[in-house]
């Protein structure tokens, strides 16, 4: 079973990563996480995202498209990453998800990927 | 808050658990017996404004729940036939008395650990319906999702009511084993407070008062089992080192650099009059050997220094009984401890690699040892490793400032 770790950031969290006296601290955890998983041999896959200064909204209404600089929702915490994982049940993708650095800094969402 | 209602939350409080176990060993159901302890408990604060809190809170409560019960039987066409059953029970017991009613809870902690009952069930089936938390507090102390833990807890009590298990406690032949359920139920409880070495969130703090306070009520309940006694004074141990785990800055603080004047004593010498009174016994069990360990390093805190080869030996005791992960990487660390780095690799080495995956207190181990014997590369997989599976920001952050130490010398 498939399910997807979202990576809800804060915006002190997403500094960490530029920030020269953070940034190693930061990016150890998240590496540790990752490999964590790899090890273990539940990930699938996932991706690093550029912080939401760098998002750009498109909706198509009408026939017109509306492009507006942002994220879609202005909420404290931000998306800054995903891991798709395969794990057998949910009790275990919370595990790892409560493993995940953001999950003590700020959140993590744990969704089944939907089979098609 | 009025009064009535801090009344009517003390008192629940108080006896949720006795008044629970009461309805539910009466009623063999435990779901019924908490819809109405519940519908109860909302009238109390509905009435108690008005017509002051009664004289026994207690007894209220429970004639309301009893009726509320009784009332419910009716309604359902099952019962109607045993009518004249709960009309029985209605005016005979305890209702009018000044008797105080028997206490249930022991049967009730063995129902919940029964082993019919789903191993994965029992704590959170405890802690429901001794200490009446919610389902969602034990969902995110047990890191599962609220309505899967909620859906556990109907389920389980669904079995109880239609697999009949009986409100009892077990024959003396069948003790031993029943007991140990019920002990290691109530460890686990503690166990998920322990994880979490931050702490300082009241909303993510464990449940280690109520696990302590459950280990006190079977000590009260069972005074002649000495493995009680020993799960008892095995927390306590633990939790007077709770403070020093972390320094002024929230770091976290390693047992080994741990300053025993900032353990809390008056715990300490709990736990050893406990540990004492059930060696007596001459019955050593799990929790027994696991306290006497905790001891052992509560003991620098006279002597200055840990007899780690006692620990070594107190480890080896408990491998007969229960070759646990935690007891083999337990053992292994105090073999380092003991007699160098270099057996302590080899004791590591010595395990299953599958077993100890992931397991992260071997990784923070094995990279601690290798670290130690100059085997710097070993070391650094390992840390990353031990970080990777750490779930605690603070013991996160001291692993890699161990690695960073690693690679600076």
């Amino acid at each position: 079973m498939q399910y997807t770790i979202l990576v809800y950031e804060t915006e002190t969290e997403l500094a960490a990563r530029t920030d020269p006296k953070r940034k190693d601290a930061y990016w150890g955890a998240y590496r540790a996480y990752t490999q964590a998983l790899r090890d273990a041999g539940v990930m699938v896959g996932g991706a690093a995202l550029e912080p939401p200064r760098a998002a750009t909204t498109v909706r198509q209404s009408h026939g017109k498209r509306q492009v507006q600089d942002g994220p879609f929702a202005d909420t404290k915490e931000q998306l800054g990453g995903y891991y798709v994982v395969d794990v057998p049940d949910l009790d275990k993708a919370l595990e790892w998800a409560s493993r995940c650095p953001s999950a003590s800094t700020g959140a993590t969402e744990v969704r089944p990927n939907l089979r098609m | 808050m009025s009064d009535a209602a801090k009344a009517a939350e003390a008192a629940a409080r108080a006896s949720y658990g006795r008044l629970l176990a009461y309805l539910a060993a009466q009623w063999r159901d435990v779901a019924r017996a908490e819809d109405a302890l519940g519908d109860a408990l909302l009238a109390a604060l509905e009435t108690w404004p008005r017509t002051g809190v009664p004289e026994r809170p207690e007894a209220w409560l429970l004639t309301s729940a009893r009726r509320r019960l009784v009332d419910g039987a009716r309604h359902s066409a099952v019962a109607a036939a045993a009518e004249a059953d709960l009309t029985e029970i209605l005016k005979g017991r305890g209702e009018n008395t000044r008797e105080p009613f028997p206490d249930a809870r022991l049967a009730l902690l063995f129902v919940c650990a029964h082993p019919a009952i789903d191993a994965g069930a029992r704590t959170p089936l405890m802690l429901q319906t001794v200490l009446g938390l919610d389902a969602a507090r034990i969902a995110s102390a047990f890191v599962v999702a609220p309505s899967t833990m909620s859906q556990r807890l109907v389920r389980v009590k669904a079995k109880i009511r239609d697999a009949a298990i009986a409100f009892e406690i077990p024959e003396p032949r069948e003790l031993p084993a029943r007991l140990g359920a019920v002990l290691d139920a109530i460890y686990a409880a503690y166990g998920t407070g322990w994880d979490d070495v931050a702490g300082a969130d009241p909303e993510r703090r464990g449940l280690v008062d109520e696990a302590i306070w459950l280990g006190r009520v079977v000590v009260d309940l069972l005074p002649a089992e000495p493995e009680a006694r020993g799960l008892l004074a095995l927390m306590l141990h633990c939790e007077a080192r709770r403070e020093a785990r972390r320094d002024r800055d929230g770091h976290y603080v390693p047992l080994s650099e741990q300053d025993p004047a900032t353990w809390s004593r008056p715990m300490i010498d709990e736990a050893e009059a406990l540990l004492a009174d059930a060696a007596r016994a001459g019955t050593p069990g799990r929790f027994q050997l696991e306290a006497a360990i905790q001891s052992a390093h509560a003991h620098r805190a006279v002597t200055g220094q840990s007899d780690w080869e006692a620990i070594v030996l107190l480890y080896g005791a408990l491998l007969e009984l229960a070759p646990t992960v935690g007891a083999l990487v337990g053992h292994a660390a105090a073999v380092a401890e003991a007699r160098g780095a270099e057996a302590g690799a080899l004791a590591l080495d010595a395990l299953d690699a599958a077993m100890v995956a992931q397991y992260q207190p071997y990784w923070a181990l094995r990279a601690h040892v290798t670290g130690r014997l100059g085997r710097t590369a070993e070391a650094e997989i390992a840390y990353t490793r031990a970080i990777g599976l750490s779930e605690d920001p603070a013991a996160r952050a001291f692993l890699a400032r161990r690695a960073a130490a690693l690679r600076g010398s």
